[in-house]
């Protein structure tokens, strides 16, 4: 059941979800988006550059967020403004469970023209993968 | 090589004009795990009121990153691409993309600064429908990593 303007108040919390991110997925979503930049793929490239291990696209984690919006308003056209900074990466080991991300939201402001203003969490591994990140949907 | 601060204001328009596709939709939506019928079933997206299948949010990133690749290709701007992660990403909508759609898209450099030792890229790509009407602006902020953190 799709929320309504009217009945969502300040506070409303969008329940949290977990989504599962295995190498598969990065190779899938490389090929989709055309980022094919290999700290997304390439374990021993990733190390040479100095991180722990091939980590996620930044973009899949703000896609996954975004199916919490979408799934959560029925719309996918509800969103009328989206922004997510990334301020910890996903990293994925070469295993058949690979990492998970786990995203919620917080009603922060309604606004008069039907929209509300969330503010939007990720974590994955004890980090917070996502910071300062919040999204304008359109409710009915 | 530091990134060229004379830069700011460059644009890097797309060569021609984006289509986009069920099949691209449905290809991005499977990438993203993402179930909902609306990215996939031409009848489901017309029962919600589209005239074809919805792309996800996050699928105008395709336009964005094309645009930052035309960028960062540019070798007087002195991007080292081994080097750059993804800082921050925004979309401003003006409606959902279609199925249909013909998009134009430019990216332009808005803003090229260092911070604690990184230099940080913003890009910003409009995207526009055959109409000229303004459909989706994405903002994105590339970091380039120091050398010595390699």
């Amino acid at each position: 059941m799709s929320p309504r303007h009217a009945d969502v108040e300040v506070g409303t919390e969008i329940p949290e979800r977990t989504f599962p991110v295995r190498r598969l997925d990065l190779i899938r979503y490389a090929g989709a988006s055309g980022d094919f930049n290999p700290i997304h793929w390439n374990e021993r490239f990733a190390r040479s550059v100095g991180l722990p291990d091939v980590i996620a696209h930044g973009m899949f984690t703000m896609a996954e967020a975004a199916r919490l919006l979408t799934d959560w308003t029925g719309d996918p056209g509800c969103v009328v403004d989206y922004a997510v900074r990334f301020s910890a990466p996903v990293v994925v080991p070469d295993d058949d469970e690979g990492a998970e991300i786990t995203v919620g939201g917080t009603v922060k402001k309604k606004h008069d023209d039907g929209t509300v203003t969330v503010a939007l969490t990720a974590r994955s591994g004890g980090a917070k993968v996502l910071a300062r990140s919040t999204a304008v949907v359109r409710l009915a | 090589m530091a990134i060229n601060p004379d830069y700011v204001g460059r644009e890097y328009p797309a060569s021609e004009p984006y289509q986009v596709t069920r099949v691209k939709i449905r290809e991005f939506a499977e990438a993203i795990n993402d179930p909902n019928p609306v990215y996939t079933d031409p009848s489901a997206a017309e029962a919600a009121g589209y005239a074809d299948v919805v792309a996800p949010p996050t699928f105008p990133v395709i336009l964005g990153m094309a645009g930052s690749a035309r960028a960062v290709a540019d070798p007087e701007l002195g991007v080292d691409f081994s080097r750059v992660v993804h800082g921050d990403q925004s979309f401003r909508y003006s409606r959902p993309l279609v199925a249909g759609d013909v998009l134009d898209a430019v990216t332009r450099i808005t803003d090229v600064k260092v911070l604690a030792g990184n230099e940080m890229l913003t890009l910003e790509t409009v995207v526009t429908g055959a109409d000229g009407e303004h459909v989706v602006t994405a903002g994105m902020m590339l970091v380039v990593r120091p050398e010595q953190s390699r």
